[in-house]
């Protein structure tokens, strides 16, 4: 693993204001640096910030302090290099399905004043552009609702779209939240194998979160657990910190005998109460932060002996 | 069955026009079908004294007006599609257009006059003035309404601030934004009107206030209707068309 770093967080803090205007910090003093080729699972409970993260490493929000460079620039705003698959799947509603997907294909090849002067080339790479659409398409296999528009089709499907509409672009980063939850289970099986599959031909950057554990371990080399549940030295502490950064073991990508292994199920019960139970709460001093690309700095409120 | 209602009215008129014939074969108030007819039929399909089709004239005059002021409201869609995109444009647009939007556009029509004298212009800007800023804020709504990670979205696929803007929230809006228009035809067709009876030599309007003065109702009832039917086919096509061009809105529905 010596690949340079593509992405660098370093002391974010975002706070947002609560329903009566008090400040409340979501996330506190995330330390992250993520190697080029590396797929990252977040998980965590509810409300942790996993969301918010993810919106401050698109550039769609900014953090309140600390500093993200992604391949060593500053983050300012959504880019083509940073592809996103959101939750509530946010299909254009007025292109079809086919559309959709070329959306990006044709953003990318032509500026606007482009289109309007080289109709000819603009139609004949169009076409070109819709046939790799429906290659897209076949592979998650909706192949002939090409021409239907979103609404048309039932959430689980409208979320495949939406994975294709981000994997076509082949981003350098491609950030995914909860991608699965619209779907059935042989279904979710099989896009994670497909998202695997062009995870590595296509030497993408993954960040996906998720809330499955067994998918987390199965699909990341680096599980990145985040978590409101901790304590510190600190009385007024608040916010979500990383409580755990774990690289799974075993060769990637898992067979999937690697599920039912006793090392996943290890790992598993290990997460679960390091991150996930609220009565369960290790010091910050206990946090297993084994990857070796974990780093943190903490300040002297947080943790007394070490300063 | 609204077939029924229209044959009521029509038998109720009819009715009372006998009653009043009968009593004053002269009777200008209330016109006969026939007496109506007659005027149509001087109106529409008799030259006058200039040798003018007056219905023709007065018909392209006033739609003339009508169209100039639907192309003049393309700007008032993008102006508030931008509004509703980006902050700064919203800044210093909001509050001058919910403003402008509050001034009642009748009663700067003397100031209009003054300005502009009585030409088509200040007609035209009549027009404008009660409903541009309508129909700005109402893009600027539905704008704002387009969720925030679809623009968010078609950044990472490679989309340009102003291909956002076009290729994905203006299309959005458009169905409803036509829809707004079309509900405002109703009050082009009034500001249209006013501007007309105050000045003008020539137009559906300005006809029928100077027929007024010779009690001229087998004219007046024929363009009333006739102004009916050009708003009705106007709004039935806006409808037809957006059914055909957007299939995916929801407006329709």
């Amino acid at each position: 693993m010596s690949a340079p770093y593509l992405l660098q967080l370093e002391d974010i803090v975002k706070i947002y204001p609560d329903r009566y205007g008090h400040a409340m910090t979501v996330l506190n003093d995330i330390d992250l640096h993520v190697r080029e080729g590396e797929f990252v699972t977040i998980i965590g409970p509810s409300g942790c910030g996993k969301s918010t993260l993810l919106r401050l490493v698109l550039g769609s929000e900014q953090p309140d302090s600390g500093s993200i460079l992604f391949d060593n620039k500053p983050i300012c705003h959504p880019q083509r290099s940073r592809g996103i698959v959101f939750q509530k799947y946010s299909l254009f509603p007025h292109l079809t399905v086919l559309d959709n997907l070329a959306f990006g294909l044709d953003m990318e090849a032509f500026t606007m004043p482009g289109r309007l002067l080289q109709p000819l080339r603009h139609r004949k790479t169009r076409k070109e552009f819709r046939r790799q659409a429906q290659e897209y398409l076949e592979r998650v296999k909706l192949a002939e609702h090409g021409d239907k528009y979103p609404h048309e089709l039932s959430g689980g499907m409208q979320q495949r779209v939406a994975i294709a509409q981000g994997l076509i672009m082949k981003p350098r980063l491609l950030m995914m939240d909860e991608p699965f939850g619209a779907l059935d289970d042989s279904t979710r099986q099989d896009m994670q194998l497909y998202i695997l599959e062009q995870w590595q031909t296509h030497k993408m950057t993954i960040f996906f979160v998720t809330h499955d554990l067994e998918e987390a371990v199965f699909l990341g080399t680096r599980i990145i657990v985040l978590s409101q549940y901790y304590q510190s030295d600190n009385v007024a502490q608040a916010g979500a910190k990383i409580v755990s950064d774990i690289p799974t073991p075993g060769p990637h990508p898992h067979s999937s005998e690697f599920k039912y292994s006793p090392e996943m199920n290890e790992l598993i019960r290990k997460i679960r109460l390091d991150g996930l139970e609220p009565g369960h709460r290790q010091h910050i001093s206990d946090f297993d932060l084994r990857h070796s690309d974990s780093f943190r700095t903490v300040s002297k409120e947080d943790w007394y002996d070490q300063n | 069955m609204s077939f029924l209602l229209f044959a009521i009215c029509l038998g109720l008129y009819q009715i009372t026009a006998m009653a009043r014939h009968a009593e004053n074969p002269q009777d200008k108030i209330v016109p006969s079908f026939t007496q109506m007819a007659d005027g149509l039929k001087r109106s529409a399909f008799e030259a006058d004294r200039d040798g003018e089709i007056r219905l023709l004239v007065d018909s392209v005059a006033s739609l003339k007006r009508f169209f100039i002021s639907l192309i003049l409201l393309i700007p008032a869609i993008l102006l508030g599609l931008y509004m509703g995109i980006f902050p700064y444009f919203e800044l210093l647009f909001l509050k001058f257009i919910t403003f402008f939007d509050k001034i009642p556009a009748l009663a700067i029509l003397p100031i209009l006059f003054i300005v502009f004298g009585l030409g088509e212009v200040s007609k035209v800007a009549l027009i404008l003035i009660g409903v541009f800023p309508t129909i700005t804020l109402d893009a600027y709504l539905r704008a704002r309404e387009v969720p925030r990670e679809q623009l968010t979205k078609g950044l990472t696929l490679g989309a340009s601030h102003h291909e956002l803007s076009l290729h994905i929230v203006l299309p959005q809006i458009l169905p409803a934004v036509l829809n707004t228009i079309r509900l405002n035809f109703k009050a082009m067709i009034l500001f249209l009107i006013a501007g007309e009876s105050l000045a003008a030599t020539v137009g559906l309007g300005y006809r029928i206030f100077v027929v007024r003065r010779y009690m001229a109702m087998d004219i007046i009832i024929p363009y009333v209707i006739w102004m009916s039917l050009l708003a009705v086919s106007a709004d039935l096509f806006v409808r037809f068309f957006i059914k055909k061009a957007y299939p995916w809105a929801t407006v329709n529905k």
